[in-house]
């Protein structure tokens, strides 16, 4: 799967990493603003009140 | 592609990309879910470090801003509206019975809390209720038990707050010494306690936000404050609880406490 992303990419080696890490990063962006942030209200292990 | 053996090439070229051959053998259902996995695993891992640390840190940050805009708001209303010239015979020392707030609606911003122990910067904002949009808030992060009372009042101020996480406004809950002041604002003054002990407890026993914690059944006399917090850190099998007894008041236009006059001068500067 990452192998064949590898290939897909265009150009010489350092422009092929260079894509990659903005595509991490934009992952990563993606992941900290939506989808934590939802996962978050779904688990929600931190409960701290003594009125259960 | 250009590695890729032609026939006829010489047998040193053949053996010379026999390896990457092998490298581009195609993708298996296998393997594509094996990178699934892996992927999903990192992911997870991701989650935790954004939740303990990341998201953590932000919203610490957040919540401090807030605490001290809103300290700075009810300092500067004091400072405008001034309170009547204080008797001339009544010593600074000694301002009387603490003034108390009438009741708050929920979520209501009414208190800052300031906690020496926890770091020269550290304060929070109060609010009531401890629901999860109290304490997970990027500006409050305090809760207060809606059945108990309010500060500097006969009985027992309860609060509530993450231990990690959020802001992990209990974070250090457990490296309270004997004597740490834990300083309250209001609208009206400053309280401070001091800290008394810890208890760890279930997160059934209601008893301990009583007025006189543990004993219900007993009627009040001292002013009390409680902070809770979960217990073991990163767990929430136990409760911790931290129990301060009061110490003195002053009224906001008395400045703040020496042990954090000189935080809150920053804060205005910074303000």
């Amino acid at each position: 799967m990452y192998a064949a992303l590898w290939r897909v990419l265009p150009g010489p080696v350092w422009v092929r990493i260079l894509i990659v890490i903005v595509l991490i990063a934009a992952v990563l962006f993606a992941l900290s603003t939506w989808v934590f942030p939802w996962i978050d209200q779904i688990v929600n292990p931190q409960d701290v009140t003594v009125d259960q | 592609m250009d590695d890729r053996p032609v026939a006829g090439e010489s047998p040193q070229r053949a053996a010379a990309s026999a390896r990457p051959k092998r490298r581009r053998s195609r993708a298996t259902v296998l393997s594509v879910l094996g990178e699934l996995l892996i992927t999903a695993g990192v992911v997870v891992l991701l989650f935790i470090g954004w939740q303990l640390w990341w998201n953590d840190w932000i919203t610490a940050n957040q919540q401090t801003a807030a605490a001290s805009s809103l300290s700075q708001e009810w300092i500067e209303q004091s400072r405008a509206t001034p309170t009547p010239t204080p008797d001339e015979t009544a010593t600074p020392a000694d301002p009387g019975d603490p003034v108390v707030l009438s009741s708050v609606t929920a979520g209501q911003p009414f208190a800052v809390l300031y906690i020496p122990r926890y770091g020269p910067e550290y304060h929070r904002t109060v609010a009531e209720g401890t629901g999860m949009d109290v304490l997970n808030s990027t500006e409050l992060g305090v809760g207060h038990y809606p059945d108990t009372q309010m500060p500097g009042e006969v009985g027992n101020f309860v609060v509530a707050a993450h231990r990690s996480a959020y802001g992990g406004g209990m974070h250090l809950i457990n490296e309270l010494q004997l004597g740490d002041s834990i300083i309250v604002q209001t609208q009206d003054g400053w309280y401070t306690y001091k800290f008394r002990s810890l208890q760890y407890v279930l997160a059934n026993q209601v008893e301990v936000l009583a007025p006189v914690p543990g004993s219900p059944e007993v009627p009040a006399t001292d002013r009390i404050i409680t902070l809770t917090s979960c217990n073991p850190l990163l767990s929430t099998a136990e409760r911790i609880i931290a129990y301060g007894v009061y110490d003195s008041w002053q009224p906001l236009a008395a400045g703040p406490p020496a042990e954090i006059a000189a935080q809150v001068a920053a804060q205005a500067n910074g303000a």
